[in-house]
């Protein structure tokens, strides 16, 4: 097989449902060699939570499980017990990486805080996502992906001002986490070839929103006491920055330039309204006259399809862009000729498409080797493989439940 | 000097307002050197945020944020002597990164084909809308238009309503933070095998990715997710509501029995907790609208950190939704640094985002504030590229270096 970017690195994935498996599985389809640790019996969370394939509930065949776990080996290994605390410490002294999403006390419960395996291998990162991280007075509260989003600030931007504010959709706190986690890890790898030592990366997800996604306007709220508003589907800084509806769906309509708006109502037939002074400053037109302003333009829009609007906007170089329904997308001719959803052959699934590579690395290729492991599909490999475990010390640890 | 995971690594950045200059940040919190590269002859925007109070391009926090710990040289690329000097200076670095449209480089001959003949160990990440080829590649966008073009703006809006969509540069900070980890990867190869790479890198197709599930339900069942607002296809109560003071909001999320169970023990057990319809998980997702309204009746009585200090301790996820000002002042970020100040010679103190991964091995703190125009172009020109002082002298009188 082909040298991938990540080639030769260890990784020990010991987590559960999206943000630690989108970690490594970032990494395990560069090419690292991803070991996932599973509860035996019931697996991985995301085993459970669909969407199921044909609408048949199976820990074999959910989506979410499907695409976070591709390029994986699976094990199952019962951490809770004494003999599975060994097991993984023996898989930890050989690995590079450990990516792990539980809460800091189980870990410290189990004699898996980071201290206690530096012990055991100096050169081990450990790589912690939880929804508030390592430190802080909320370090052990309970959050999900709807609540790091919360506190970390990106729900209060979206929805209606007199309505809840609206979380992002799909666990995205814990694939952003994931994300940074995964970028965090290669820094450490970075700083281990100088140092020759491990270290422990400590993500939180309510902070990579506060941080990277939304810490850069924080001085507004502090100096100048602003707020973030809700404002439904379009923003009150200019018009037009909105989405509105068409023939067959919705169309995103922004132009910072003026140029880009003028263009757009002359293309589609200079509307009388143009010229009324009211709407000359689209700034004014944000703050006063917008619901005016929207029904006047989706006068316009809903006379043509998406197709047919976005066509104009690429003819004269608008900024205009379809709102693209998933099914779209799927088959979209610009995701299709880069080879974006890809598709892979697997017992209890069989041939199913997936999203693919989110970058193209021209001398290393993402690529998908493998789908993701039935559970404890290779329990053999490493057991007795790497291990040295016989068949009968296998049989022996699956009596016991820890395999 | 400390040492940092990418000290001695230099990179070349290129990029404008928000995806590049991010993960320019993220490689310069690392502790590489990023050189940015502007000109005076068109500023990065993010200099000039519109509808903020301070004034000129020297005082913008949101530029100070993003591009903090970088260098900043100035140089009129569109020249030939400024596209010169640029490509002597990606043949002593070790990455280039640039938001530009697939042709703005190459009109420049600044494309990786060109700037791999000066530096064959270049990795280069180019992150456009669209990617580098393919129908949609030369389109002309802001970041709500990707929102909309990879399907991620089509869940957004409440549940069975209009799509209301994704307005703000949500996307452009999720390709910064996948593009920093293609760079550190293929870096990583170059250690090992030797070789430089490009990375052509669409901001689109990141934004897919991190939708995944919604691509498999409908490759699994042809049914195409839209509007979801808060809700979870399992958890009930999954919402933000309503607490006490003026547009205040708490996160509550119950997944299991037993959450239920101390949900409703936290909220001295009104009677309607004992009804059928919400006995179980499913007679619980059956009634939710009703299941909200009455837990917006206990919520409204207390603060947003109230909610959550009695459902936490009772084994609840709960948490405040917070805004700018709030999470200033929350405590466990102020515990945490999740924001800095950061002296600045134009704006004396600023306020920006912390680093955001905390490490034992990792430096938590800025060490430097983002660069003035220009404020290191006697660092690189002269000690780096070692031009004397008359061509420098030069350079700048024909607006080279401008």
């Amino acid at each position: 097989m082909a040298e991938q970017a990540l080639s030769g690195l260890k990784i020990v994935e010991y987590g559960n449902f999206v943000s630690a498996p989108y970690c490594a599985k970032l990494m395990a389809d560069l090419g690292a060699e991803v070991i996932k640790i599973e509860e035996p019996g019931s697996g991985d969370q995301s085993r459970w939570y669909g969407p199921f394939l044909n609408d048949e509930p199976h820990p074999e065949k959910s989506g979410l499980f499907l695409y976070l776990n591709t390029n994986k080996l699976g094990i199952t290994l019962d951490v809770k017990t004494k003999t599975g605390q060994k097991i993984l410490k023996r898989l930890l002294q050989e690995a590079d990486v450990l990516v792990e999403n539980n809460p800091p006390r189980q870990m410290a419960d189990l004699g898996l805080d980071y201290s206690s395996l530096k012990e055991i291998n100096p050169r081990l990162i450990v790589t912690s996502i939880t929804p508030y991280g390592q430190t802080g007075p909320y370090k052990d509260y309970k959050g999900y992906s709807l609540n790091t989003a919360g506190l970390g600030g990106q729900t209060m931007r979206t929805g209606e001002l007199q309505r809840e504010p609206l979380a992002p959709p799909l666990s995205q706190s814990n694939y952003q986490s994931g994300a940074m986690a995964a970028a965090a890890t290669m820094g450490a790898i970075f700083a281990r070839r100088s140092n020759g030592e491990g270290q422990h990366i400590d993500i939180s997800e309510a902070e990579v929103w506060a941080t990277i996604h939304l810490g850069h306007g924080v001085h507004l709220g502090v100096f100048e006491g602003r707020k973030s508003i809700r404002s439904g589907h379009r923003t009150i800084s200019v018009y037009p920055w909105c989405i509105l509806p068409c023939k067959d769906g919705y169309m995103c309509l922004i132009a910072i330039q003026g140029f880009q708006w003028k263009r757009f109502l002359e293309a589609m037939g200079t509307p009388e309204w143009m010229a009324d002074p009211r709407f000359r400053d689209r700034i004014v037109v944000a703050l006063k006259y917008a619901d005016e302003m929207d029904a006047m333009v989706k006068a316009l829009t809903i006379e043509k399809t998406k197709d047919e609007l976005f066509e104009i906007c690429r003819r004269d170089q608008i900024t205009f862009a379809p709102v693209r329904s998933i099914d779209e997308v799927a088959h979209d001719p610009h995701f299709r000729e880069r080879g974006y959803f890809v598709e892979k052959d697997r017992a209890k699934t069989g041939v199913l498409k997936y999203p693919g590579a989110p970058y193209k690395l021209s001398q290393s290729p993402w690529q998908l080797s493998r789908p993701a492991p039935l559970l404890g599909e290779h329990n053999k490999e490493i057991y007795c493989g790497r291990l040295g475990y016989t068949r009968e010390d296998l049989v022996r640890l699956r009596r016991g439940g820890i395999i | 000097m400390a040492n940092y995971p990418l000290s001695g690594y230099r990179v070349v950045d290129f990029s404008w307002v928000w995806a590049g200059p991010l993960l320019g940040m993220i490689l310069a919190d690392m502790g590489a050197e990023v050189i940015k590269v502007e000109t005076n002859k068109r500023l990065d925007s993010a200099r000039l945020t519109p509808g903020r109070s301070t004034v000129g391009p020297e005082t913008d926090f949101v530029f100070h944020s993003m591009n903090r710990n970088k260098l900043g040289i100035t140089v009129d690329m569109s020249k030939p002597r400024g596209a010169k000097l640029i490509r002597e200076l990606i043949g002593i670095s070790d990455v280039a990164l640039d938001n530009f449209s697939p042709m703005g480089l190459k009109k420049l001959n600044l494309e990786y084909a060109e700037l791999s003949q000066a530096n064959p160990q270049l990795v280069m990440i180019s992150l456009p809308a669209a990617g580098q080829y393919g129908p949609l590649s030369n389109i002309v966008t802001y970041a709500p238009s990707l929102g909309a073009l990879c399907g991620y703006s089509s869940l957004i809006g409440y549940p069975g309503e209009r799509v209301l969509g994704e307005q703000t540069p949500y996307l452009d900070v999720t390709s910064a933070i996948h593009g920093a980890f293609a760079v550190l990867s293929a870096l990583y190869y170059r250690e090992r095998v030797g070789k430089g790479q490009y990375i052509d890198m669409a901001q689109i197709e990141v934004g897919a990715s991190v939708i995944g599930e919604a691509f498999m339900e409908y490759f699994m069942n042809g049914r195409v997710l839209g509007t979801m607002g808060n809700r979870s296809p399992i958890m009930a109560p999954h919402n933000n509501y309503p607490s006490r003071g003026d547009d205040r909001w708490v996160s509550i999320a119950v997944d299991t029995e037993e959450e239920w169970h101390s949900l409703c023990t936290a909220m001295d057990n009104p009677p309607w907790v004992k009804q059928k319809r919400f006995s179980d998980k499913f007679n619980r997702q059956r009634n939710l609208e009703e299941l909200d309204r009455l837990i917006s009746a206990w919520t409204i009585g207390h603060s947003y950190y109230e909610v959550m200090d009695i459902l936490q301790k009772a084994g609840v996820a709960a948490a405040p939704c917070l805004d700018l000002m709030e999470r200033f002042s929350d405590p466990h970020y102020a515990e945490r640094g999740t924001h800095l100040q950061v002296e600045h010679p134009a704006t004396g103190v600023d306020i920006i985002a912390g680093i955001p991964f905390k490490s034992s091995g990792m430096p938590g703190e800025v060490r430097r504030h983002a660069p003035l125009l220009g404020e290191h172009n006697d660092y690189v020109f002269r000690e780096l590229l070692g031009k004397p002082e008359s061509e420098i002298a030069r350079l700048i009188e024909e607006k080279v270096i401008f």
